[in-house]
Formats: structure tokens, sequence, C-alpha cells
């Protein structure tokens, strides 16, 4: 067998296995709790054969493209040495890739749509509207601003917890302030903003900061730019909730 | 319903959308900033065609036989029907959602293990730690903390006990464990916590949290529904922690 065609087939073992505790815990909740067949069969099969072929390409992308080119861009604003020019680029990336994300503009309109039921803004499509993409804009400026303090901190190398915790405190202080019917989407909010095309990317660029700078490791320096990413905007979005 | 490659067509249109401003984003700084050619150009842009190629036929079969699943028996199981039968008492106890708390406890495992994005940080993780960090062992350390995370989310829908209180326990918990845990482990699994909500777990999730604050009775999903997803992304940060205290533990005897 020519060796691409093996690598191929393990590839496709691999994903068989990652897919198949859903399909236990589907199957075993369907005939044994609900007490009925597994409805649809052939669609169901079809679907499966997509989503193991989907995401055996998705591994082979990633160690193909994703992961080197946030290695090589790494290593290339470190030669460059431009420390301006890298948070520009930082921040870029973390608003870029935050502001036409779909799970947050889903989370905006929810917002929206609590705040007009709550009375805070205008029940009206255009009050609705302007306050979805205010908190839109809003949550992409807190992930740019997120991902410069991440790099930052690979940089200079600043301990994780000080700044995670410190941003804890926050969530905390002003969950006290916020309206109740906001608390849940923000805290949900913290784990929309990382697609599946972001994290690889951001986590290679961290990695590949923290290698190319001596001193840091990259298993305790590279590391970290999600969670920033993740805690920033619940905190923007009970100050959002709260100020308007 | 339209053919097969239609879905498919469109929702790779849609990821090519997603990830345009991603792309707009590398190549300008590659050109005007860096001004460096990209090494192995080919190889990596053969990888981006690969990762969009990968995700819309992941979602299009997530769409086809996944979420109508998952929605549906999400709300076969929240349904008062099947838990009381024809006679829907006044009160409810939350033993009687039994069921529902193992379903959510399963199916975020189940979900967290197939995440593209919690398998690209593992397969990062255990290249930068030379090993020492497993692929299977991370993912299954934030997988069981998705699933206590989501167990105990559909315990709160169903008590109607204010998510901060929660949230703000666990965050202790986090604090703790710092203090406590190998140095090397906080940074990822701080990142853990991000990861593990995205294509997979969202839907599902979110369906599962709506469907019960509507089903329970008393409960409002505006105000109850959501929460879910914040439950599972706090519990890995403490579950990968106690991973690697456990490891390290194991370690020294």
């Amino acid at each position: 067998m020519p060796p691409h065609i093996r690598q191929f087939l393990q590839a496709l073992r691999g994903s068989v296995q990652d897919l198949l505790p859903i399909a236990l815990v589907i199957g075993f909740f369907q005939v044994v709790v609900v007490g009925q067949p597994v409805p649809d069969t052939g669609r169901l099969l079809l679907g499966a054969v997509l989503v193991v072929l989907g995401l055996t390409f998705f591994v082979r992308g990633l160690e193909l493209g994703l992961f080197p080119i946030g290695e090589d861009l790494a290593w290339a604003f470190a030669r460059k040495g431009s420390l301006t020019w890298l948070l520009v680029f930082a921040f870029a990336l973390g608003f870029g890739t935050t502001v036409a994300e779909p799970a947050l503009i889903a989370v905006a309109a929810e917002a929206a749509a609590v705040a007009a039921a709550d009375g805070a803004i205008a029940d009206l499509p255009e009050a609705r509207s302007g306050y979805a993409m205010g908190l839109r804009i809003t949550v992409a400026l807190s992930v740019g601003a997120a991902i410069v303090l991440g790099v930052l901190r690979i940089l200079k190398g600043w301990p994780i917890h000080r700044l995670i915790i410190g941003g804890y405190v926050l969530v905390v202080v002003m969950t006290a302030f916020a309206p109740d019917e906001i608390v849940g989407i923000a805290y949900d909010s913290g784990g929309v903003t990382t697609s599946t095309v972001t994290v690889p990317l951001v986590t290679a660029l961290g990695v590949g900061l923290a290698s190319s700078i001596r001193g840091r490791n990259p298993m305790v320096d590279g590391f970290g730019l999600i969670a920033f990413a993740s805690l920033s905007p619940m905190i923007f979005v009970l100050v959002y909730g709260t100020v308007l | 319903m339209t053919p097969l490659w239609q879905d498919v067509l469109s929702t790779l249109g849609t990821t090519i959308r997603d990830v345009l401003p991603i792309a707009a984003i590398l190549l300008g700084f590659q050109l005007f900033v860096l001004r460096t050619p990209v090494p192995h150009l080919r190889r990596v842009l053969l990888g981006f065609v690969y990762v969009l190629v990968g995700l819309a036929l992941f979602l299009v079969g997530l769409e086809e036989a996944l979420f109508p699943l998952g929605r549906l028996m999400a709300e076969q199981l929240t349904d008062p029907a099947l838990l009381y039968g024809d006679a829907v008492p006044d009160g409810i106890h939350w033993r009687d959602y039994g069921w529902v708390f193992v379903f959510g406890a399963a199916i975020g495992f189940a979900t967290t293990i197939a995440e593209p994005s919690l398998l690209a940080v593992a397969i990062k993780a255990n290249a930068v730690s030379a090993g020492a960090i497993g692929v299977w062992g991370l993912r299954i350390a934030v997988a069981l903390g998705v699933a206590a995370g989501i167990a105990l989310g559909t315990f709160r829908i169903v008590t109607g006990t204010p998510l901060h209180y929660y949230i703000i326990g666990g965050y202790c918990i986090v604090v703790l464990q710092t203090a406590v845990a190998p140095r090397t482990i906080i940074a990822l699994a701080y990142d853990s916590g991000g990861v593990t909500t995205s294509t997979v777990t969202v839907p599902l999730v979110t369906a599962l949290g709506l469907g019960l604050a509507s089903a329970v009775p008393g409960r409002s999903p505006l105000v109850d529904g959501f929460g879910l997803i914040a439950f599972a992304s706090l519990f890995p940060i403490i579950s990968v922690m106690a991973y690697a205290q456990l490891s390290e533990w194991m370690a020294r005897r």
C-alpha cells in the first residue's frame, strides 16, 4: 500500500475513534431511555461519514497550514523586532476573528432581545439591532485588547494566574452590579469567541513566540492566549449590560 | 430537502466567508509589514484548503446526523410526559430529572472528545511538552470537566438556583488549585476552558439548556436557559489542573 494512502487510513481511524463516543451516547439514550428506534438510519450514516471525512481533512490541514503559519509569523515578528507591529497584529487578529464570529452574532441578538424584554432599550427592531451591533463591536474590541495583553504577557513573562484571577475578580464585582438577565448571557459569551480556526492559529502564535524568545518556556508561557480571549468578553458584556 | 452537495457547497461558502477576515489579516501583515515570503507557501495553502473543506464536511455531517437527533433527544428527555406519564404533579423534585443529568454529562463528554479545536490544542500541547501531556489524557481530562459542568448546570436549571453562586464557587476552586498545581499546566488549563465550547458542543448544549428551561415548570428560558456554556468552560480548568496534580502525585509515589 502506498504510504500516503496508509497515512490517510490511519487518520480516518483516528477520526472514527474521536466520534465513537457521541454515537454510543445517542444510541444508548435513544434505545434504552427514550425507548424508540433510531429514526432515518440512512441519513444518519451518511452524515456520520461526512463528519469523519471532515475531521480527517481538518486535522491534516492543521498540520500543513494553520500550525506552520502561526509559528512562522511568530518567528518573523521576533526577527523583525518591532513590538508595535506585533501588538497591532495581535489586536487585528483578535478583533478581526471575533467581529464576524457567527456564535457571537447569535449571542448579541439574544442579549438584545433580553434587554428589550427588560425595558432597558425600546422594543423596536432598530433599537435591538443597534444594541446587538454595539455589543458585537464591544466584544471584538475586548478580544483584540485581550490578545494584545496576552502577547505582552508572553514577551515579559508575567505570571498568567495573577492576570486571570484579577479578571475573575472583575467578573465577580461586575456581577454584583449587572442586571440579572444579562449575567447568564455574559458568562456564556466567554465560550463563543474562540472559533475552530482561531484556536489553532492563536495557539501556534503563542507557542511560537514563547519558543522564539530566550528565557521563555513554551509550556509555561506559550499557552494562555485563548484564556484571555475567553475571559475578556465576560467582563465587557457585563459592563455593556450595566451601562446601557 | 436540498440535495446534499448543495448543503456542502453553501456551508463551504459560509466557512470561507468566516475565514476571510483571518486570511486577509495574515496576508496583509505578511505582504506589507513583514515583507517576507511565506515559507512552503504551496503546502500552507493546501493546508488551508484542507481546513476549509474539512470544516464544511464536518458541519454538514453534524447538521445531517447529529444535531437533529440531539435536539430531538433534548426535547424528549425534558418532556414532562416522558417523566411523569399523564399525571404531571404540581411540585417537581430534582430527582425526577435524573436521566437529564446523566444525558447532559454523557453528551458533554462525547461532544468534547469530538471537538476539533480541543484536538488542535491537545496536539500542540503534546508536541510542546515532548510527550509528557498525552493527547488523549488531556482530551479525557477536559471532557470529564465538561461532563461534570453540564450535569451541574442542568441541575441548576432544574432547581432554579442563581447561576453566579456556582460560577463564583468554581472560580474559588480554580484560585485555590492554581496555588498548588504544577506551574507548567496552569496556562494550558486556563486555555482548555475556552476551547471546549465550539462547533460541536455549543449547539447541542444550548438546545438542552433552552429545552430544559422551557419544560421545567416555573423556569423561564430567558433567565434560566443560559449558563450551560459557562459551566462547560469553567469546569475543564478545574479538571485539567486536577489531572496534572494527579499525574504529579502518582509520579512521586
